[in-house]
């Protein structure tokens, strides 16, 4: 349920009917969306392991209901960036998986033909602008995404995804104070998954609650369960109407976690077993989701149907991105600079 | 069907590990997420989290084992059925192979993935096949300066904002963002007017916040709009170089060829006068060395209308030098209305027969006082302006290095690994046979600019350093 946060700009809120942010046909296609994301990443990390995958490679694990939720607020035309996490994030967007993870494994038919790697890929088509390995760069971007629809005067929204660890990068606020000055029509949403790499939340922010970050400019903000997509998507479709109305950028903190390390080769041992344990049994998005539409009259057969399918795309990804080749030798030398016609 | 489950390599440096302990036994029932053993790798303990579903029917290495390669078999998990768990490791069928398959072998379909590549990259014009290195420099000769026709006198400030105008008059997409761009005509005046012509949605004043407002500039890039950024001095692009370099420069390459970044960032570069250590500093080298970046510093009106022009036109990253002393001199600048200046193309000031001196930005002034004094003396000084510092026009340097024999390069830049460096070092692999001395540079002195003006005048060069540098590669 999301609860909001005191801001400037918003007054607290509360949810006043039992209105369903979601059909039972959304949620049924969330719950898909979301599980296509986890088998995914776990296929991923399962490739890294085979020394398939190299460098670094940040698992989403966990945090899947996030970019489902907000995803099923968007309209053509909107855009999406976000940090070197970003695996999610792509697939949501509709990005397909064989080009994810043919790019995580360094081949001709990922996305950026191999030379982004997991941090670096983009889609224009899909409206993923990255993908960006430098942590808060891409906040700023965002807002230039958003600045491009308050220039061409259109009503697409900027969706800007950040961590909480990268919500202490001065960009950040800079970028608030640009977007609040402009009534930019950038929605920040912080995914607060409790850790910056080692580094715990309350070790790393004196601000307490991240939604009234963007308080002191006026950016009205909310804490969202970040583990529920209903929750998710009620407080983005909120999100979304503040700033296609014309009002200004608009902050979400996504209160979420991440199952797996910060990335492949982190041992986690800032944290306990035990609180993973516990999220995973008690929070998990996607098992809330299944008992929900299992409450709503969806069949164990439903859903397994659904889960075969997302397998299948995911094992076909995961042969594809073995089976492309190596980029050709001449790729190191090309893409450098857009050569004028000659 | 059974799938085994392989020694995962948990870091980019782990080729095997310890198998420090089972948390699973033969018989357990294993879903996706489990974790499953805990092996310590060459940086830490980590836990191995099942991905397939099943029963494990089989550990195949004992707990305790040392020195378990990556890759090969640990234990076996009888399938819980579903679609994909036959192939989720590739040695179900025991044809696992102890490393990973060479990319190449296993593609049937070469075609179609290239195919698929295609797909994904057909947004921006993909980039041409291109080797950058001196070894063909001085190959071609020097394609003559193109005549503009008539010229009228107008001053380097002029030139700048005659360049934005009428780009911006030409293409919508071209907006200007700045501190004091708008509102306030410009700290150096560069922008005066435009805010009345353009109106506040294309001439934007920032707050002062280079990071973030450089940051928006690029993302607004990325969507095809064209951003001209001005710094008031290149010293404050500091504070953004991460985005001009990590996300302007890199991004082209970093997505195959989809995603361009058309911006301008100008400003004044270098030292003004009497401004001391933080706002007098060169930044040709620092960006020139960036691939993915173009960079342009004009000398004269003529070189300021053109390149800025040429520059704002560029589908790519292009950074303009200009220099604060040179903002309020006068040249004559061509009136031709489609005039342009070529980036990557050098221009030669002078002619002369007995050295080669470059230079760029105002150290073309000095070059050429220098040129005069030496003339007095009978040495004739081929002067270039470089115009564009990156791509090197390396073609007009060689030319003339072979006709002169000697090379002094001139530039207010610090010395270490300055653009001097690199002119000489290009010219001594293209053309050291044609070298009768060693090359010099003459460039501002390695320290800090100081504020004393008796001192600020000895740590830029000066004319009569760049006579004695001839004098010294002509053994006069």
């Amino acid at each position: 349920m999301a609860q909001a946060a005191e801001t400037a700009g918003a007054k607290r809120r509360t949810r006043t009917a039992k209105e369903a942010p979601m059909t039972r046909d959304q949620l049924l296609q969330a719950y898909r969306d979301m599980l296509q994301i986890r088998r995914f990443e776990e296929k991923a990390g399962q490739l890294y392991g085979m020394g398939l995958i190299g460098g670094f490679c940040h698992l989403y694990i966990g945090q899947e209901a996030v970019v489902v939720g907000m995803q099923a607020c968007l309209e053509p035309g909107d855009q999406v960036i976000t940090s070197y996490r970003d695996h999610g994030h792509m697939l949501a967007t509709g990005m397909e998986a064989r080009g994810v993870m043919a790019e995580l494994t360094g081949r001709a038919g990922g996305y950026s033909r191999g030379k982004g790697g997991s941090m670096h890929m983009f889609s224009r088509e899909k409206g993923f602008y990255g993908g960006h390995g430098i942590v808060g760069a891409q906040v700023s971007l965002g807002a230039g995404l958003a600045f491009s629809n308050w220039y061409r005067e259109s009503r697409n929204v900027s969706l800007t995804y950040f961590g909480e660890g990268a919500s202490n990068q001065g960009q950040v606020y800079e970028s608030f104070n640009l977007a609040a000055l402009m009534k930019l029509p950038v929605i920040f949403i912080i995914e607060n998954n409790k850790y910056g790499m080692g580094t715990s939340v309350e070790r790393a922010s004196a601000s307490r609650d991240l939604s009234k970050n963007g308080a002191p400019w006026g950016i009205p903000g909310e804490q969202v369960d970040g583990m529920s997509v209903m929750a998710v998507k009620e407080a983005g479709e909120r999100a979304v109407a503040h700033c296609r109305a014309g009002n200004g950028p608009y902050l979400l903190e996504m209160k979420t976690y991440r199952y797996r390390g910060h990335s492949m080769s982190d041992p986690a041992k800032y944290r306990t077993r035990e609180e993973v344990q516990k999220m995973r049994e008690q929070s998990d998005p996607i098992e809330t989701a299944r008992k929900m539409l299992l409450e709503q009259g969806a069949t164990e057969a439903d859903l397994k149907k659904i889960d075969d399918e997302v397998k299948a795309i995911v094992q076909e990804a995961a042969d594809f991105a073995q089976s492309s080749p190596e980029p050709d030798e001449k790729e190191l030398w090309t893409d450098i600079l857009i050569e004028e016609a000659r | 069907m059974g799938v085994q489950i392989l020694m995962p390599a948990l870091s980019p440096t782990m080729t095997e590990g310890k198998l420090a302990k089972w948390l699973k036994q033969e018989g357990d029932a294993v879903k996706s997420g489990d974790v499953i053993a805990e092996i310590e790798t060459d940086k830490a303990t980590m836990e191995v989290e099942a991905v397939d579903e099943g029963t494990l029917t089989k550990i195949l290495v004992a707990e305790g084992t040392e020195g378990v390669s990556v890759n090969s078999p640990i234990a076996e998990l009888d399938g819980g059925g579903g679609a994909a768990s036959k192939g989720a490791a590739p040695g179900a069928d025991t044809a696992m192979p102890q490393h990973p398959a060479p990319p190449a072998a296993a593609s049937p379909a070469v075609g179609e993935v290239a195919k698929q590549a295609e797909d994904y990259g057909t947004v921006a014009q993909r980039g041409t096949d291109r080797k950058e290195g001196a070894a063909k420099m001085g190959e071609a000769a020097a394609a003559p300066e193109k005549d503009w026709g008539p010229t009228k006198p107008m001053t380097v400030r002029e030139a700048l904002r005659d360049a934005m105008a009428v780009e911006m008059r030409a293409d919508d997409k071209v907006f200007l963002m700045g501190e004091e761009v708008a509102q306030y005509q410009g700290a150096y005046k560069i922008s005066q007017g435009l805010l009345d012509e353009f109106g506040p949605r294309r001439v934007i004043d920032t707050p002062i916040t280079e990071h973030g407002f450089t940051g928006m500039a690029v993302g607004a890039a990325m969507t095809g709009l064209k951003p001209i950024v001005e710094y008031m001095t290149f010293n404050f692009s500091m504070q953004a170089i991460d985005q001009i370099i990590n996300s302007a420069a890199k991004t082209l390459y970093m997505s195959g060829g989809q995603l361009g970044c058309p911006i301008v960032f100008r400003g004044a570069n270098g030292a003004a006068a009497r401004v001391a250590a933080q706002h007098s500093q060169c930044y040709a080298s620092w960006y020139a060395h960036v691939p993915g970046l173009k960079v342009v510093a004009p000398w004269s009106s003529a070189d300021a209308k053109g390149l800025l022009r040429a520059a704002i036109r560029d589908p790519n990253p292009v950074i303009v030098l200009e220099n604060e002393i040179l903002y309020g001199h006068t040249f004559d600048c061509p009136t031709a209305e489609d005039f342009i200046v070529p980036i990557g193309k050098a221009k030669t000031e002078r002619a002369g027969r007995d050295v080669t001196i470059v230079a760029y930005s105002i150290a073309v002034t000095w070059a050429l006082a220098a040129a005069d004094e030496l003339a007095k003396q009978g040495i004739e000084a081929e002067v270039i302006n470089l115009r564009s510092i990156r791509p090197l026009d390396s073609e007009t340097i060689a030319a003339s290095v072979k006709r002169t024999n000697r090379l002094v390069t001139v530039e207010e830049g610090w010395p270490y690994a300055n653009i001097g460096t690199e002119v000489a070092m290009q010219v001594i692999e293209a053309a050291f046979d044609w070298l009768d001395a060693p090359p010099v540079r003459v460039c501002g002195k390695d320290v800090p600019m100081p504020y004393a003006a008796n001192l600020e005048k000895l740590a830029l060069p000066t004319t009569a350093e760049i006579v004695d540098a001839v004098k010294r590669v002509t053994y006069k």
